[in-house]
């Protein structure tokens, strides 16, 4: 069975119909690429995922989401709990304006999965360990996070949602704010991740999409043009849209 | 031509950013002259912690701990009162209210900002203070309970309108990671949006206290105007800035008592400048962190 299986999904920003009846099964413990041009709609669909997009005044949904084959867009769905399982990363890299420290702790604390402090510093130590940011940063996790580099920023963004152990992650173009050396290094960490978790990433940059993904869906206009293996989408497409864009001719 | 006008308007701004930093220091120079040369005839200490203050008999004796204690308490009294609701309405407004009550309660909140003291003062001495009288069982309503009441309310709607805005302005970014962690919108506030927006509340707080400390008709007009220590808040107290404001015209121009006052005012100013500089000290430390 799928880890996501997304059924005739829509999504609607007031009178703008932004995702037109989306399919697509994503599996467990794999990293699946969403490339498409602007406005296609893949962050939209991203962030269906784990609901934020609720907080989109005028923003409403017919269809389904199921995860582990539970509808998230049931009315009895913990949006709270949901999110706890379905951790997301940003754009731009948003640590919370508190210590380094607070800001891995923050998932554990709001979730109640721990208040002992013992437990809650070997979480953080760990969620660090597993970004690499431990080595750089423990003299200092009583700093204020926004004194961090962006990259280490968003690596500590990552960390934060380890924290609280869940099954997914989101990446909503993670790379886009930093240079290309510390997007290597991303790249990596993503890589390292996949065994544990089902990782979703969106992307402009498709060497990026090829680099770390094993499956990319192509997405155009708020439809849902191709999903296939990784090598197939950059090597073979089937569609002509798709081969169109991953060979330059626009977007 | 237009090299002219150019330099004429920067020179026309240059001259009106400096007149603010002359009327600064030439109200701080009068102040120290009329108030320094006090200080040298009755001593510094003695006018600070002297426990009575009789400037019209003789002898005079000119001890403005009373006065200070008075300002001081009111000035506690109110912010007790006026920090929590006002944090509180500003949280309103800003996360809970839909948009159309939003902007009503916001221009209602700026039309109470205008109120002229007196007013508020008048209100005060009608309303409050028999209610205060009847309700505690006190000889007189007019205490500094009552003061820090009225004074809160003056306070409020600057607390409001500027927490507001820094509330507001904490970006949304923020929020979606914390409700993306999981937390409900409550924890994302508290955990969050208040800790990002805490350097504007204490500036809008600093704000209300510097409008309590330094308003004088609503306070002269509902707290009693007894100088002596209180002993608690209910008891009638008068303010430093209530004091020269009634003094100041039956003193003689010149003499001792005349520029006690300015002494008073001096030990005011001086209070203000603290406030204020704790709170920059504070902001800034809050920045660096």
């Amino acid at each position: 069975m799928s880890k996501i299986e997304v059924k005739k999904f829509n999504l609607y920003y007031s009178d703008f119909h932004a995702l037109k009846d989306i399919d697509i099964n994503i599996e467990e413990n794999r990293v699946t690429a969403m490339i498409g041009p602007s406005g296609c709609g893949k962050s939209s669909l991203l962030r269906s995922i784990n609901r934020i997009n609720d907080m989109v005044e005028g923003a409403c949904t017919s269809g389904r989401i199921c995860i582990s084959g539970q509808n998230i867009y049931d009315e009895k769905v913990d949006v709270g709990f949901l999110r706890k399982n379905v951790g997301m990363v940003f754009q731009r890299p948003n640590p919370f304006p508190i210590s380094i420290y607070e800001n891995v702790a923050f998932g554990l604390k709001v979730n109640r999965i721990a208040s002992n402090k013992n437990v809650i510093d070997g979480v953080v130590e760990k969620s660090l360990k597993a970004v690499l940011l431990w080595d750089d940063i423990k003299d200092k996790l009583r700093k204020s996070a926004l004194s961090l580099t962006l990259e280490q920023q968003q690596r500590l963004c990552i960390a934060r949602v380890l924290a609280v152990a869940p099954n997914i992650i989101l990446l909503d173009e993670p790379c886009s704010a930093l240079d290309p050396v510390a997007t290597v290094k991303v790249e990596e960490l993503i890589i390292q991740l996949k065994d544990k978790y089902t990782i979703v990433i969106v992307t402009h940059n498709m060497q990026q999409a090829a680099r770390v993904s094993h499956d990319t869906a192509f997405m155009l206009l708020g439809k849902l043009i191709e999903f296939d293996k990784t090598e197939k989408i950059f090597t073979n497409p089937s569609k002509k849209e798709t081969s169109d864009y991953v060979t330059g001719r626009f977007g | 031509m237009r090299k002219i006008i150019d330099s004429a308007i920067e020179t026309i701004i240059f001259i009106c950013g400096m007149l603010s930093i002359v009327f600064v220091v030439l109200i701080f120079g009068f102040l120290f002259k009329e108030g320094f040369s006090f200080f040298r005839n009755f001593g510094i200490l003695k006018f600070v912690t002297g426990h009575f203050w009789y400037a019209a008999s003789d002898p005079a004796s000119f001890g403005i701990l009373p006065l200070i204690l008075g300002s001081t308490l009111v000035t506690i009294g109110a912010c007790t009162i006026a920090v929590p609701i006002g944090v509180m309405s500003a949280l309103f407004i800003s996360e809970i209210a839909p948009k159309g009550i939003r902007d009503v309660l916001k221009s209602l909140i700026e039309l109470m900002a205008a109120i002229p003291s007196v007013v508020i003062g008048l209100i005060g001495v009608i309303t409050l203070v028999p209610f205060v009288k009847n309700i505690f069982n006190l000889p007189t309503g007019l205490t500094a309970f009552s003061g820090s009441i009225m004074l809160a309310f003056m306070a409020i709607p600057t607390i409001i309108t500027i927490s507001e805005d820094a509330i507001r302005s904490v970006p949304w970014k923020y929020r979606e990671g914390a409700l993306a962690l999981g937390a409900t919108k409550w924890q994302t506030v508290r955990r969050v949006v208040l800790k990002a927006a805490m350097p504007g509340i204490i500036a809008a707080t600093m704000l209300g206290i510097g409008r309590v400390i330094g308003e004088t008709m609503a306070v002269m007009m509902i707290t009693g105007n007894a100088a002596h220590i209180p002993h608690s808040i209910f008891d009638p107290v008068r303010t430093m800035t209530a004091t020269i404001a009634a003094e100041m015209g039956e003193a003689v121009r010149g003499g001792m008592h005349y520029r006690s006052l300015f002494a008073i005012a001096f030990v005011l100013f001086a209070i203000t400048f603290i406030v204020n500089f704790m709170a920059d000290l504070f902001l800034g430390k809050n920045k660096n962190i």
